[in-house]
């Protein structure tokens, strides 16, 4: 399973792919999954984060549809959460050579 | 081209009915996702950051006109309105829903068209020579037996699992376009002293995390037994190559580890136990069938002189300047190779709309026998194009941003997806691509530095070639943030060679002035008719380096 | 574990034996190893006896003694280990060998026909494997372009027949 979270990352959400068309989604205190990064569960530390993770798997497992469930560390700002990495960035707003295309298009609360 | 017969046809829809099944069970749940990959990944459907993506094989590199419009269709209906030709001479969509892509099998199938072996350790597209047919001084249509291979190498029943995937790439001339060296089997087709045709069999060769050369190891396998040969290596290769470590399961390594003799001594062992059966004999009866589909069109006879198109280029300066790097000489009087470079200045290397492939198609249908070619350095190419034509064929690619005149000049570079859309990747390539080409756009400019490929992937897998560009720009992540290393040197050609590391890597900030650095140091010291190439092969690395980082 | 021999879902006759075990009354397959260092006992036992070799164990280190084997069982260690693929084919077509050649371990069913073509005649696979799944998986292609050790006809040899069969019927 993919890993993309530094060690002692302290600020982290779940992630993964839809399973019909791929598009990444995040997971929801509702135990659904959103497009919006916006919309995700923010666990913080070692073993909220470990929970909210079981939960993504448990949860997708018998409705089969998302897969590629991991963490991802990212921070609170005061214009909403924001990935850490570049990597994940890019994953929450589509490609940054094509703005017009993607979540970055779509949805509200897309950061560069 | 190519056409398919019945038993073409019924096997690519055979293999779009048993992927839509396939599918259907991952959607209803019935398939894990574990049980699945394995089986979308032998059809060309990946995974990325935002979405699948699929990959469409496009054998050695050749389309009609109809089938470049059905790729338009595909990418306007089931995509975002464009494509990605790659380095594989294949086009890849970056958003189709996994629900859709049976639907866009059964499409492409309608085209003689398919998605097979595109991923997976199997045989991949055999790719070839963009100027194949048209060139001068080939031997013989190097697609005759890449077509040859393309039907052997299908569903392949004992090499569909192999310890990696493999890449087989063929050339007729002796100036390679096709990077034979740098596959895992290189075929270049020669004549010996009786000027008999046969092969020249290169094996081994290779990019990704440890870049080989390959090493000749058949000097001349006679034309009937290519397919005794190539079954002798695979063989050798399945049997012995290692599955214990995926960094080292290439046929590279087993090279490398044995070595070229003994390589070569159990190739032919295994060949001559192959050849005695006689079963893989080609039949002179297939060659010919084959053979006719790829006959030279229609030429006309025509004087090789164009003075109207001479005296408008005298006129038109942007004319001129296409003419002098886009359009290359044909092997038949009166008409002359144009390529359509995929690589405007500040956009994405590959990329093509929809409308661009419609209007590459017309033009292609009007003025080049309706036929088009990808070549592996992500440009386009119409292969018989009338020199009178030229014109007309220009003013209309220009009219579709399509006739951007720099094909190998120094804003013609080959990218990765990179980390914009990749999910292996640990760097974005195609900004830094974008950035360089912003940065030596002007014409002149890059006319005066000459022929010059700058190759950057995003990832250790090598993707955008970076090993083999004269400037090569290898993206790493270092603690989330995103480095580029650069090396020089490199050549995909017939003087094939692995890049040599400049030094410590640059930021996201500092890699386009890196290699403004390099090429001033070139322009300042080459002398007369070198290109950076030659001034790096001549002098070396040192002055480059002292440039580079003399702040330091 | 279910057996398939030549499409047909049967009962497995056949025992592997694990090197430190002793060897069954009936039928019994054992590892190379025990072969090399047992070989006489193993024939004086007078029972059908086969081997089953590892991936990395070439068929080339048994040609020699092939007519004492009823099963040569080749093993897959993970379905995308595809070595085993050209261990059948020489089993079949450079060594004549006309016993059982039979798959274990990791198979998949996507994988059935593939196997069929390069020479295996028994798998043992899943309990989840119907006889229709069989029959869907190993009938995925009609036609095949490479020959192999199924010995079915090549497309290129049928492309040839067509033609011959044109050209007879054009000049009658």
């Amino acid at each position: 399973m993919a890993q993309h979270s530094r060690k002692g990352a302290q600020v982290q959400a779940v992630t993964a792919n839809r399973l019909t068309d791929g598009v990444v989604v995040y997971l929801t205190p509702q135990n659904g999954w959103s497009p919006s990064l916006q919309d995700a569960e923010i666990a913080e530390g070692k073993e909220a984060a470990e929970a909210l993770l079981a939960r993504g798997q448990t949860f997708f497992e018998p409705g089969n549809f998302v897969l590629d469930v991991y963490l991802f560390e990212v921070e609170r700002t005061e214009a909403g959460i924001r990935a850490a990495s570049v990597r994940e960035t890019i994953r929450q707003a589509g490609p940054t050579v094509r703005v017009d295309l993607g979540k970055q298009a779509e949805l509200e609360g897309v950061h560069a | 081209m190519y056409r398919y017969d019945e038993f073409d046809l019924k096997l690519v829809n055979e293999r779009v009915a048993q992927f839509r099944g396939q599918v259907a069970r991952r959607l209803a749940g019935e398939l894990s996702e574990d049980e699945f990959k394995p089986l979308r990944l032998m059809n060309g459907v990946y995974l990325q950051l935002h979405a699948y993506m699929l990959r469409i094989a496009i054998p050695y590199g050749t389309l009609s006109s109809r089938q470049v419009r059905k790729l338009a269709h595909i990418a306007r209906v089931y995509d975002k309105g464009y494509g990605h030709f790659t380095t594989r001479q294949n086009l890849q969509l970056n958003w189709p829903a996994l629900k859709d892509i049976p639907a866009v099998l059964d499409e492409l199938a309608s085209v003689e068209m398919h998605c097979i072996q595109t991923s997976g350790n199997c045989i991949r597209n055999t790719t070839s020579d963009h100027y194949a047919g048209s060139a001068p001084g080939e031997l013989e249509d190097p697609r005759v037996v890449c077509e040859i291979i393309r039907q052997w190498s299908t569903f392949h029943p004992e090499f569909s699992f192999l310890p990696r995937k493999f890449k087989i790439a063929v050339s007729a001339t002796e100036h390679d376009r096709a990077a034979i060296r740098v596959h895992d089997i290189g075929v270049q087709v020669v004549k010996n002293a009786t000027g008999e045709l046969g092969y020249e069999v290169w094996v081994g060769g290779g990019l990704g995390r440890t870049p080989i050369i390959g090493k000749k190891v058949g000097d001349f396998v006679p034309r009937a037994d290519l397919l005794s040969y190539l079954e002798a290596v695979l063989r050798v290769y399945n049997m012995s190559g290692r599955r214990d470590y995926l960094y080292k399961s290439g046929i590279t390594f087993l090279v490398h580890e044995i070595g070229a003799e003994e390589m070569k001594r159990l190739v032919e062992e295994e060949f001559e136990e192959i050849r005695k059966t006689g079963a893989l004999q080609l039949p002179q009866e297939e060659v010919d069938r084959i053979q006719k589909y790829f006959a030279p069109p229609a030429y006309e006879t025509l004087s090789d002189a164009a003075p109207e198109i001479d005296a408008l280029a005298a006129k038109e300066k942007n004319f001129a300047d296409w003419l002098k790097t886009n359009v290359a000489q044909h092997k038949v009087p009166g008409y002359a190779i144009v390529n359509i470079s995929l690589k405007p200045i500040g956009k994405t290397p590959g990329d093509c709309s929809s409308e661009q492939m419609e209007a590459v198609a017309d033009i292609a249908e009007k003025f080049a026998f309706s036929e088009v070619r990808v070549a592996h350095e992500q440009n386009l190419t119409l292969a018989n194009v009338r020199k009178k034509d030229l014109y007309e064929v220009w003013k209309a690619l220009d009219a579709s941003e399509l006739a951007t005149p720099n094909v190998g000049l120094i804003t013609d570079q080959i990218a990765c997806p990179g980390l914009d859309y990749c999910n292996l990747a640990n760097a974005r390539s195609i900004p830094i691509a974008q950035r360089i080409s912003e940065r030596f756009k002007d014409v002149d400019l890059q006319q005066k530095i000459g022929r010059l490929h700058i190759n950057t992937s995003g990832c250790i897998n090598a993707c955008g070639h970076h090993h083999v560009g004269h400037i090569g720009i290898l993206g790493v992540d270092k603690k989330g943030v995103e480095y580029y290393q650069v090396t020089l040197g490199g050549a995909a050609d017939e003087t094939a060679a692995v890049g040599e590391i400049v030094g410590p890597a640059f930021t996201e900030g500092e890699i386009v002035d890196a290699v403004d650095t390099i090429v001033k140091t070139y322009l300042d010291i080459r002398k007369d008719g070198e290109i950076l190439l030659d001034t790096y092969r001549r002098v070396g690395l040192q002055p480059f380096k002292e440039k580079l980082y003399a702040a330091h | 574990m279910q057996l398939i021999k030549n499409g047909a879902f049967i009962a497995d006759v056949w025992t592997h034996v694990a090197d430190e075990d002793e060897l069954p009354d009936g039928p019994a397959i054992v590892s190379l190893q025990r072969w090399q260092k047992e070989q006489n006992a193993l024939v004086a036992r007078g029972k059908p006896l086969g081997i089953r070799l590892k991936s990395g164990e070439a068929p080339s280190l048994i040609a020699a003694d092939l007519d004492k084997f009823d099963v040569v069982a080749l093993e897959f260690p993970a379905y995308r280990n595809g070595r085993a693929y050209s261990y059948a084919r020489l089993l079949r077509e450079r060594y004549g060998y006309k016993g059982e050649v039979r798959a274990v371990g990791a198979v998949l069913r996507d994988q059935f026909y593939f196997l069929v073509r390069v020479g295996f005649d028994a798998l043992e696979v899943r309990d989840n494997i119907t006889p229709e799944i069989w029959k869907e998986s190993v009938g995925v292609f009609t036609n095949d372009y490479q020959p192999s050790s199924d010995g079915k006809p090549s497309v290129m040899s049928l492309r040839h027949r067509l033609a011959a069969h044109a050209s007879a019927r054009n000049a009658g």
